[in-house]
């Protein structure tokens, strides 16, 4: 055990990665020192930026795949979703540390980031997104715990262990309750977030398009790292998968149609403006094609239905949370906003980190079932002949 | 008890003392690019109140008018800015005034997104920004004097006093005297704010937000507050018995698994 195998291949793709995030990570120096002012286009008008509306809303949303696959691998005991399991879930908590860290860059008085616990102000939405959000995080860490435990301080591995039945029941209650809240912190703009997104329905909206979303961002991310690192995709395990999105997405496009009837916003869809088109780009792109594409079984078998259903499923939810920062709220601001360079290379620079770091982990822990890890077998045999 | 002021737009002139009296009570700067006065006068930073020229249509003539509007933070009886805040940064005193505490204050600018009347400002230039808006002069209410502004318009256009008191002139004005829209703005708008205002031209043309809900606006989120605790505890106790359930459930797999593999083994 002298030597622990630490490897991290370079490619020229990883070359560029490396150097977007050390370009995002100088800029976010510049932004502590010079102020929200003078690094971001945000302004009186329009408070939030791309910032919160990217890096911290669809972000949050983008890492649900995490909940979703525990909820239904580790709590509702499917197992023919297992081999997905650590994937998921390390990419929700590598997406988490990134909110987190986006979430710092953005508020003012970021020395004062610990108020919240402090304070207690606890008719703020804002309070329950602080609290789940942090609390949710160090427990994906501990999470985490038991996987790095494999490979290094093996002898804390049982503490974790022992830990983890807890743990991932917490795991999933915590980001049931701020993936809605997300949604919530919108229900305090009555009257100025368009009627085509704004709703007492928000939270249950952002929390079933923040599940539906996990399968798709899964199947994506198996293409992609696939691609990256030469494994199979589990292409059974995600064909199955992404029918839970489907009947989820169903279900939600079942409420959002009776909640606009039921709101008289219906007549809204088809004015032809801006927030009708973006609506119903959102509605069809992201939501009636997948629906389509899940329950054609020639489409879902197919490896291009499979990953046209992840996109545009992906896709979709971030349209969706971009049109209520954005599109909903530009009728009433008014003005104009469109992130700064700074805000684009800072928001680029912790993708470029994320995908790094996962890339790192899963070269380096076990993420990915070995029988279909054929690139690293060869290494596996050396270590275990040692 | 809590005090109000009422703005009665028929008798504004738009000379701005308010406007002067407030930079210099609350020490703010002046800034030759945000006037505190005119037609492109409006709140920043720096500018906790501005008096805003409009040029409006009047009557059957349409005869062209002017009116003058003085802008504050409207200190709501319930404000969804303190409602929002998850470091109590802003609270509402008995006095009135909704009080900011920079000191608590982590920057978030949620305040700015909840506000209905959209009046608290960020300080965008600086390193370590604060929000900055009309306080209403706590201090000054305190020690038994109005705010700075009401102090000085010349033209008796802005009434401080006790908040009854000042709801009920506002009625008597408005139908004592026909030339008045029969609304009090701020009587019913975001559930009630300490500033209200009577005119003789209708709200929506002198750039008021006349479809602000009558609820107040912290109503809607903590109602979804107040379930959250519930909510938790079912998901939870729902989620222990799911997980338990399939534990001892593939136990029982496991053992039956392993007894048919004894008895396979006896035979």
């Amino acid at each position: 055990m002298a030597t622990k195998n630490w490897s991290f291949r370079m490619t020229p793709t990883r070359a560029v990665l490396i150097a977007l995030a050390a370009i995002g990570g100088a800029l976010m120096i510049a932004r502590l020192v010079l102020g929200l002012g003078p690094t971001t286009n945000l302004n009186d008008q329009w408070p939030w930026g791309m910032w919160i509306g990217f890096d911290v809303l669809t972000g949050v949303a983008l890492a649900g795949g995490g909940y979703s696959t525990c909820l239904m691998v580790n709590i509702m005991g499917i197992k023919k979703f297992a081999p997905i399991a650590r994937a998921a879930m390390l990419t929700s908590l590598i997406g988490y540390l990134l909110v987190m860290v986006g979430l710092f860059m953005d508020i003012g008085r970021w020395f004062n980031f610990w108020r919240p616990f402090v304070s207690w102000g606890h008719t703020s939405i804002l309070f329950e997104v602080f609290w789940c959000v942090s609390l949710y995080t160090t427990v994906q860490l501990l999470e985490f715990g038991e996987v790095a435990t494999e490979k290094v301080g093996k002898r804390w591995h049982k503490v974790f262990k022992k830990m983890l039945p807890a743990l991932l029941i917490i795991g999933v209650l915590l980001p049931t309750l701020h993936q809605s809240s997300l949604g919530s912190l919108y229900v305090i703009e009555i009257g100025k977030l368009y009627p085509l997104w704004w709703s007492v329905l928000l939270p249950v909206f952002f929390l079933l398009s923040s599940f539906f979303v996990g399968p798709a961002m899964v199947t994506v991310e198996s293409l992609l790292s696939a691609r990256a690192t030469g494994h199979k995709p589990e292409y059974g395990v995600l064909q199955s998968l992404i029918k839970v999105s489907g009947y989820l997405m169903v279900v939600y496009l079942a409420l959002k149609i009776i909640d606009l009837f039921y709101r008289g916003a219906a007549g809204l869809v088809f004015l032809g403006n801006l927030e009708g088109n973006m609506f119903l780009l959102e509605i069809i792109g992201g939501i009636i094609i997948p629906i389509i594409i899940c329950f054609t079984p020639k489409l879902r078998k197919s490896k291009g239905g499979l990953a046209a259903f992840g996109i545009l499923t992906v896709a979709g939810l971030v349209l969706n949370r971009m049109n209520v920062v954005f599109t909903g709220m530009s009728d009433y601001i008014g003005g104009s906003y469109f992130p700064s360079a700074i805000e684009w290379l800072v928001s680029i620079g912790l993708v470029a980190m994320g995908v790094l770091a996962y890339l790192f982990v899963v070269e380096n822990f076990n993420i990915i079932p070995k029988e279909h890890h054929q690139a690293y077998e060869e290494q596996d045999a050396v270590r275990h002949s040692a | 008890m809590s005090k109000a002021v009422l703005v009665d737009i028929t008798k504004c002139v738009g000379c701005g003392s308010c406007a002067v009296a407030c930079k210099m009570w609350n020490d703010l700067e002046y800034r030759q690019d945000s006037p505190i006065m005119g037609k492109e006068s409006k709140l920043d930073a720096e500018n906790w109140t501005n008096v805003k020229m409009v040029e409006i249509e009047k009557g059957p003539e349409k005869e062209t008018v002017w009116r003058f509007v003085k802008n504050q933070c409207l200190h709501c009886e319930e404000p969804a800015c303190a409602s929002a805040c998850f470091s109590k940064a802003f609270q509402k005193s008995k006095d009135g005034p909704v009080v900011y505490n920079p000191t608590l204050c982590v920057g978030c600018r949620y305040c700015m997104l909840a506000c209905p009347f959209d009046v608290p400002k960020y300080e965008w230039s600086k390193v370590i920004p604060l929000v900055r808006k009309c306080q209403m002069c706590p201090d000054r209410i305190r020690d038994g004097n109005s705010p700075a502004c009401t102090e000085v318009c010349p033209t008796g256009a802005l009434t401080f006093g006790e908040h009854n008191q000042v709801l009920n002139k506002a009625r008597e004005t408005i139908n004592k005297d026909s030339k008045y829209i029969k609304h009090i703005y701020g009587e019913k708008e975001a559930g009630g704010t300490s500033w209200l205002y009577i005119s003789d031209v209708p709200f929506d043309k002198l750039g008021f937000r006349t479809d602000v809900t009558t609820q107040p606006v912290p109503r809607y989120t903590e109602n979804i507050m107040h379930l959250t605790p519930a909510v938790g505890l079912t998901w939870g106790a729902l989620l222990t018995g799911m997980y338990v359930y399939n534990r001892r459930r593939n136990e029982i797999a496991k053992e039956e698994h392993s007894k048919k593999k004894n008895d396979k083994k006896k035979k």
